[in-house]
């Protein structure tokens, strides 16, 4: 039965997890978690959030806590414009692997042994992404024994992107993998979390990232989710955004066998600005499930968000994209978009607006579209001269690769280009 | 100037076409040889962008009866884009706009790709940027464009040039210009007139389909012709334009009637 499967995955995903830490806020609140992890159960697809997402066959994986990783090579994934980087390999933190942090102007913590404790690490972590109703979040929240976190002084603008590589080496591993950005007022920062998997096998990676913006700071959150082809991926980035604070996110799935990626951003403080760009790219038998959560907690906030998704094979995308809009929210201005190309007969797309609105004076504007190729798109370009099949694949490319171009940091914009291009048959890159 | 002794790019002869089941085009005869600028008028809704659909090969429109003969081949029986590659051009009413593709890669795309088809030299990333740099002068755009994704945000005005480079690219024997100067001011039509006229020689032609007599100004026609409930109803020379610009279609639809 599910229920019991799901019930022994938990204790299997908390093998790891001996509450502890050098500090007393950071024993308690792992203790906090690890009681939520055991009194949680395991998501099934009876729970609504969960509906589309069968995780029975992760629960049957007999999973371990990661070993030694070793000698690890981290050239083949760096990112060029990168100013600094933190190596992650099966959710330990490698300090031998990572690089640039001194002279960056971020300030780095290690949250493993004795550490420098200071009042913006027991101010932000665990406070952003609530592991109350969350049996992931709870279990990486207890199981997290190696966590870094990462400060921008105030008013610093940080000009080169922060690369977190979380690397996954090891077949039937459950890591957790552990990182809290802090973004101090005024300050200004963007940074890559990249999640690679080297391995074929199966295993399990849950992520937490939490991310806080203080008042009038900006923070540009790309995320990229290049699993193995086998690998189960949970992942929460959960951000919160002070008065006058902006948040950009560009979040690319691609990987995994299924993979699930909560994002949650909630304002604050008045003026807060988001958006949100998602792309989901799926073959094979693949799943990826995106819940985003925008909550409009206080006036004046704007966000945009664009999600689509490219599924071809027997692949199946799921996206819920839940936006609040709180009593007192005036003046909210909300933008959504869900577009989705099925690319088979046998390919499959859930997507789900969610719009929950308590204030009245307010803007919020959805859509969610599911189709195939515009014909008169298609005729555009055969009048061009391209055959029928290349004028799709230049199509298909160019709808997938929209939400890749706006990410801002060029290297990562080719890279994924050329796997679209893969996955696509899409155009050379000059 | 009208070239009788020319020899005849494209010939239409009772040509019937519908949509999803609607008969559209109901007997289309229509000459065009090298050398001549022909312009189509008439109300909306009459037929003309379905006929230039029809002869680019789109494929939701359904040839019922009829034929069409382009450069002594049998137009009808090619795709889309082997008429593209034989030398036939349609610039669109409503350019298409692909977010995600730079306007630069589509044109080399396009340009290799109907190069390639007629057994002539394709050019590399680097060649074609100053090929297309060239062409761009003659339409007095910036190269910025070429960076953007294809139409993406363009304005009205800009997406027309776009089409006017791609034909200028392209160098097609016969160019359909689909209400090429609709929405256009002043000064964007002239320059896209003036484009047009310098890729005209006495080896290619161009059809004009227009609502407006305006552009005839710029571009002089050597027939004029009038299409109405799918069909050509009336054939004249340039002076018939200002006499529609005068008195609108009534007159003619009465005369057709
Ligand atoms: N794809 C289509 N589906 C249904 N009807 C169409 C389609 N395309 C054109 N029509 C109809 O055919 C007629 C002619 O349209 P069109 O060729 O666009 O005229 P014009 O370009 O002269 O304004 C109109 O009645 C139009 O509604
Ligand atoms: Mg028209």
């Amino acid at each position: 039965m599910a229920a019991q499967a799901s019930g022994s995955f938990l204790s299997t995903l908390l093998a790891g997890a001996a509450p502890g830490g050098a500090r007393q806020w950071l024993k308690q609140l792992r203790a906090n978690a690890l009681e939520r992890a055991n009194a949680l159960s395991a998501p099934t697809t009876r729970d609504e959030d969960w509906r589309f997402t069968d995780l029975t066959p992760l629960y049957r994986l007999a999973l371990h806590a990661p070993g030694e990783s070793g000698a690890v090579d981290v050239e083949a994934h760096r990112i060029a414009e990168a100013g600094s980087r933190l190596v992650f390999v099966n959710g330990a933190f490698r300090e031998d692997l990572s690089e640039g942090i001194g002279g960056s102007g971020l300030e780095v913590v290690r949250l493993r042994g004795e550490f420098a404790d200071a009042a913006w690490l027991s101010a932000h972590l665990g406070q952003i992404a609530a592991f109350a109703q969350d049996a992931f979040v709870a279990a990486n929240t207890a199981a997290m024994s190696d966590a870094v976190a990462v400060r921008v002084p105030r008013g610093v603008t940080i000009d080169k992107p922060l690369h977190c590589l979380f690397l996954n080496t090891e077949a039937n591993a459950v890591s957790h993998p552990r990182l809290l950005v802090v973004a101090e007022s005024g300050s200004d920062m963007l940074f890559v979390e990249d999640h690679i998997g080297t391995v074929d096998g199966a295993y399990c990676a849950n992520a937490v990232v939490e991310i806080a913006v203080a008042e009038n700071a900006e923070v540009r959150h790309v995320r990229l989710q290049r699993e193995g082809k086998a690998a189960y991926h949970i992942g929460t980035s959960a951000a919160s955004v002070a008065r006058d604070g902006r948040y950009r996110c560009w979040s690319v799935a691609m990987g995994a066998r299924l993979s699930r990626h909560n994002a949650n951003v909630r304002q604050d403080g008045e003026g807060t600005h988001f958006e949100m760009d998602g792309l989901a790219l799926l073959g094979t038998r693949q799943l990826a499930d995106t819940h985003s959560f925008i909550d409009h907690a206080r006036a004046h906030g704007t966000s945009r968000q664009m999600h689509k998704c490219v599924v071809a094979d027997g692949a199946h995308a799921v996206f819920n994209g839940r936006i609040l809009v709180r009593e007192g929210a005036q003046q909210t201005n909300s933008t959504q978009e869900s577009r989705n190309l099925l690319l088979s007969d046998k390919a499959r797309v859930d997507t789900k607006p969610q719009l929950e609105i308590f204030a009245d004076d307010v803007k919020c504007a959805h859509g969610a579209t599911v189709g195939q190729l515009e014909a008169e798109e298609v005729f555009y370009l055969r009048s061009r001269g391209l055959a029928e099949p290349e004028a799709r694949n230049l199509l298909t490319y160019a709808f997938a690769a929209d939400m890749v171009v706006r990410i801002p940091v060029p290297s990562v914009v080719r890279a994924l280009q050329a796997r679209i291009i893969e996955r696509t048959g899409g155009p050379e890159i000059p | 100037m009208t070239k009788p002794d020319s020899p005849v790019l494209l010939d239409v002869r009772g040509l019937h076409a519908s949509v999803a089941g609607v008969p559209i085009l109901k007997g289309i005869d229509f000459t065009v040889r090298a050398g001549e600028v022909h312009a189509i008028m008439g109300p909306n809704g009459s037929g003309k962008s379905t006929f230039s659909k029809v002869l680019a090969g789109h494929p939701a429109y359904e040839v019922s009866a009829g034929s069409a003969t382009f450069q002594g081949g049998d137009l009808l029986a090619l795709e889309a884009e082997e008429r593209a590659r034989a030398g036939f051009f349609l610039s669109f009413q409503y350019p298409i706009e692909v977010p995600g593709v730079a306007n630069a890669q589509f044109l080399r795309l396009a340009y290799n790709t109907v190069q390639g088809a007629r057994g002539k030299d394709e050019l590399d990333p680097l060649e074609f940027d100053d090929f297309v740099r060239e062409k761009m002068k003659l339409l007095e755009m910036d190269p910025a464009f070429l960076d953007r994704s294809v139409n993406a945000g363009f304005s009205g005005g800009e997406k027309k040039r776009n089409e006017i480079l791609q034909m200028a690219l392209l160098e097609p024997s016969l160019a359909f210009l689909d209400e090429t100067d609709s929405g256009l001011d002043i000064d964007a039509l002239r320059i896209v007139a003036h484009g047009v006229n310098q890729l005209r020689n006495d080896r290619n032609a161009v059809v004009l389909v227009t609502h407006y007599q305006r552009l005839l100004n710029y571009i002089t026609p050597d027939f004029v012709h009038v299409m109405d409930g799918g069909r050509l109803v009336k054939t004249g020379g340039k002076e018939l334009a200002l006499e529609l610009e005068a008195r609108g279609y009534d007159w003619i639809q009465k005369q057709a009637a």
